[in-house]
């Protein structure tokens, strides 16, 4: 009794399909109501003078019940002699269709219902659609409203047949089909007379036939980093990385690599409170490691084991995308993707295939996807980023869209498609084809400045001392070279940067509008000077890319956790500015950035 | 990971932990009653022992005097940034129902919605544990909190069966029913226009059973509220005590509770069956919910 298995099922239908019926039949013929419901509601209709319906069992909310529609995805909690069931009830409306998912989603299960009168409508296309793409393998369909049909076994066979086909094309196949009547309780809970064509289980029967998710316990180790702790109340000096395991397991000594940073470590311990240290996690497992040596990870990165099958590292992917968005989707627009524990930015780089989700046709190559449309379309992340097919990793492979703050799009990943330029080069490419030049050439100012144009950037964590070496540098060429300019990265924010909000999510905006500064500033033949606390190799470049054609000198300060963007400097951290100034000059004569002649 | 209290527990810790990650003012309700306890709980699973999110209690002051005791016992013991807000103003003039001058949804409105609103907003003073003092003392933190963890569940009324994990509010704290986002594969709204706030509801799939088995299996200390003291009741839902009624019961360890609740003679009793503002508010608490009531 208390392992009792727990079992999560949706129910999706068109409008007035009869879900919540079926829904309120079940949970009252199996006596699962508390005391008094079955009575406080028939009360209810009695008050206001309305017939009783099963439906209102669940339509709990005043709003839903004046228009008679599921504006939600509600939970009841249903269960039969064999385990506990969350029932999903999905509303039916095409204008509710992301509460639909929200309710799919959840389930390892589901239940499609349709009417025997109306046929197969829109939505129930629709739902088929989405439930495959959701990744739910189990679906019943229940044929509802057989009384209207008389209980006529052709009608039954007839809808079976249509749905049966419609469903292959979406490689769907269906469990069973179950003809009902839950308004009159017929194959619900127990076989109907009315029907004695129909050998097949009830409902009931059906839904203790449904087998729970397997537990990916055999496939490669996954384990989005969620974030990383590091709470030193009581002398607490773990540094635990949290998250949960998307697929496989790992036991302490085991090494392992965090992607994109490829970053090595071995697992020391799989943390945990209020019970014995634990020997290994698995998947499902909401856990946390230390490891033996220290790493400095950050939030988003993946965990796999050092022999596993590596997932893939790329920023240019295919996926199959369905879309909720009011506004829609389109090209060179800036969006916000997470997929597991990753978030960054993310651009439709092109839609490869329309499909009407009513009939499945391919619809002619568009150009944006607008609501409810579902597509085959390239995205590409600003970064690399760490990624499964849906197929090989669920968790790993699948992703929603941020629009203007609301997840607007959800989409699983088919493969990784090659980069032929990003979108980045492309823009770069664009930009210097036009790039309107004044009369003097870069070579006639170098000259004359006595120094090329470049862009300094000191990187490395915060307080090491990155900007009191900047400044130092500035003045010390100031006093040779008269082109030379700090800038305090804290002007751009509160000035260029004033409109962008929630620092962490758009620090690719951050860098670009840095990088495109930038580009303007070695035109004009600047030595130009920064700082960026916590660029990653990406950030780096970006910059690299967007000050092209001139050329940038990285100096990092401080611990080196970069993976493989070559620095020109490494700088010990607090080191004194006048002595790193003087070995920022000899390399930056090394590199003929500046003549050794003037100083 | 196969049993049903483990995989309940992973998900939760996972939205704790998601809700953490994402808002830098969060803070968690604590009611003192079970279900805000299991939260409780199960953050210290998530932080490992830490709870490193500031607990808000909205004092009524009528709440049953144990409840105040567990909670300050507690806050003490587990080094909890605890907080607390009242509505002074309405308990001076005295708008509550047991004054007799309001009904008893106005009154849950004045001691509890607008409680809970002005203290979440920063508008009215808190009071902070001094862990030194080992006393209250005023909050000098009058940042908003625009992260909101609470304990609801599902399974308790109607309106409630209907949340999201994360669940937006708009600036004047109303919830838009018919307009929720979309949550699928783990994946919640964590994006939020200026001014608009949140409620995370880390425990929607558990049940009133669920609850008490986890309680039993981890060992959480619980008010003594719930167990019969020989008198043959006990509490089955805690609230303020001119609203709340015991029930008829004898048991008096969690083992006993969670035999009543599987096959005994609470299995097809609501659980706020006790509560009169619910029956007050159309059945639904959905009046109250809508004002921001939790």
């Amino acid at each position: 009794m208390t392992n009792r298995q727990r079992m999560n099922i949706v129910i999706v239908g068109h409008v007035d399909h009869g879900k919540s019926t079926v829904i309120g039949r079940l949970l009252a013929d199996t006596g699962t109501l508390p005391q008094g419901k079955l009575e406080f509601v028939r009360e209810m209709c009695r008050k206001n003078a309305k017939p009783f319906e099963y439906a209102f069992l669940l339509d709990a909310l005043k709003d839903e019940q004046a228009q008679g529609i599921t504006i939600d995805t509600a939970r009841c909690f249903f269960k039969t002699r064999k385990r506990d069931y969350i029932i999903i009830d999905a509303p039916g409306h095409i204008e509710f269709l992301k509460n639909m998912i929200t309710g799919a989603a959840r389930a390892e299960a589901a239940l499609l219902v349709i009417d025997a009168q109306e046929g197969i409508q829109e939505n129930s296309k629709r739902h088929g659609h989405l439930v495959s793409m959701l990744g739910i393998k189990q679906v019943t369909v229940l044929v509802n409203k057989m009384d209207l049909v008389a209980y006529d076994k052709n009608v039954f066979g007839s809808r079976q047949s249509a749905y049966t086909d419609f469903l292959k094309q979406l490689n769907v196949v269906p469990v069973s089909f179950i003809p009902i009547s839950a308004r009159e309780g017929e194959n619900i809970t127990v076989l109907s007379g009315r029907m004695k064509w129909y050998k097949g289980h009830t409902l009931l029967e059906q839904l203790d036939e449904f087998e729970p998710e397997k537990i990916l316990a055999d496939k490669p180790f996954r384990f989005p980093v969620q974030d990383v702790y590091k709470f030193t109340q009581n002398n607490d000096d773990r540094r635990i990385i949290a998250g949960t395991v998307a697929a496989g397991s790992i036991k302490p000594g085991e090494e392992v690599v965090f992607l994109p940073s490829r970053k090595r470590a071995v697992i020391k311990t799989v943390e945990a409170f209020n019970e014995p240290p634990k020997l290994s996690a698995h998947a499902g497992d909401a856990t946390g490691f230390t490891m033996a040596t220290q790493v400095y990870v950050r939030p988003g990165e993946l965990v796999v084991a050092a022999t596993d099958p590596a997932p893939q590292v790329g920023s240019r992917f295919k996926a199959n995308i369905f879309w909720m968005g009011r506004a829609p989707l389109i090209k060179n627009k800036v969006y916000k993707l997470k997929l597991a524990a990753t978030r960054t930015t993310v651009r439709l780089v092109e839609i490869t295939q329309t499909i009407d989700s009513s009939d499945l046709s391919i619809q002619e190559k568009k150009n944006q996807l607008d609501r409810h449309d579902v597509a085959e379309c390239v995205l590409e992340t600003a970064k690399p980023i760490v990624f499964d097919t849906a197929h090989d990793c669920e968790t790993t492979g699948r992703f929603v869209i941020i629009d203007n703050y609301e997840i607007a799009g959800g989409g699983i990943i088919l493969e990784a498609s090659s980069v032929e330029g990003s979108i980045l080069e492309e823009h770069i490419r664009q930009r210097e084809n036009i790039w309107e030049k004044g009369l003097i050439t870069s070579f006639r100012r170098s000259t004359k400045n006595g120094h090329q144009a470049k862009f300094i950037i000191f990187s490395g964590a915060v307080g090491v001392g990155k900007r009191a070496i900047a400044k130092k540098l500035e003045e010390e060429l100031f006093a040779h070279y008269s082109n030379v300019y700090y800038l305090g990265i804290a002007n751009i924010d509160r000035g260029l940067d004033a409109d962008i909000t929630g620092s962490r999510d758009n620090l690719e905006e951050r860098i670009r509008r840095l990088g495109e500064l930038a580009r303007i500033m070695t035109d004009a033949g600047l030595i130009f000077i920064t700082t960026i606390d916590n660029a990653d190799d990406y950030d780096l470049e970006a910059l690299k890319l967007l000050n092209e054609p001139n050329e940038i000198v990285v100096i990092n300060v401080g611990e080196n956790e970069l993976s493989h963007f070559q620095v020109d400097l490494a700088l010990p951290a607090s080191v004194d500015p006048s002595r790193a100034v003087e070995q920022v000059i000899k390399m930056l004569k090394s590199k003929e950035v500046i003549l050794e002649y003037y100083l | 990971m196969s049993d049903h209290l483990s995989k309940l527990e992973a998900q939760s810790v996972y939205i704790l932990r998601e809700a953490y990650r994402e808002f830098k003012n969060l803070c968690m309700l604590w009611s003192i009653g079970k279900d805000s306890t299991v939260l409780l709980w199960l953050a210290r699973k998530a932080f490992f022992g830490h709870v490193p999110i500031p607990l808000v209690h909205i004092d009524t002051h009528y709440k049953i005097p144990e409840m105040i005791k567990y909670r300050d016992r507690l806050a003490l013991e587990w080094n909890l940034n605890m907080v607390y807000g009242e509505n002074r103003e309405a308990l001076e003039h005295k708008l509550t129902f047991p004054d007799g001058k309001v009904d008893r949804i106005a009154c849950c409105r004045n001691l509890k919605s607008e409680a809970l609103k002005h203290t979440l907003s920063g508008g009215w003073p808190r009071y902070r544990m001094d862990h030194q003092q080992k006393k209250y003392v005023l909050d000098t933190n009058k940042e908003p909190y625009t992260g909101v963890i609470v304990g609801v569940r599902a399974d308790e009324e109607g309106s409630r069966s209907k949340e999201r994990y994360f669940s937006p509010r708009d600036i004047n704290n109303e919830w838009d029913v018919g307009d929720q986002p979309p949550e699928f594969w783990n994946q919640f709204k964590t994006d939020f226009a200026p001014g608009t706030h949140v409620r995370v509801h880390p425990l929607l799939d558990w049940t009133e059973l669920n609850i008490w088995e986890y309680i039993e299996r981890e060992n959480i200390p619980v008010v003594s509220l719930y167990f019969d003291q020989g008198k043959g009741k006990r509490y089955r839902s805690l609230g303020c005590y001119p609203c709340t009624k015991p029930v008829d019961s004898t048991a008096n360890t969690v083992k006993e509770i969670i035999a009543e609740l599987r096959r005994g003679k609470f299995a097809n009793i609501a659980e706020r069956s006790g509560r009169d503002q619910d029956k007050e508010d159309g059945g639904g608490l959905e009046t109250l919910r809508r004002d921001g009531y939790m």
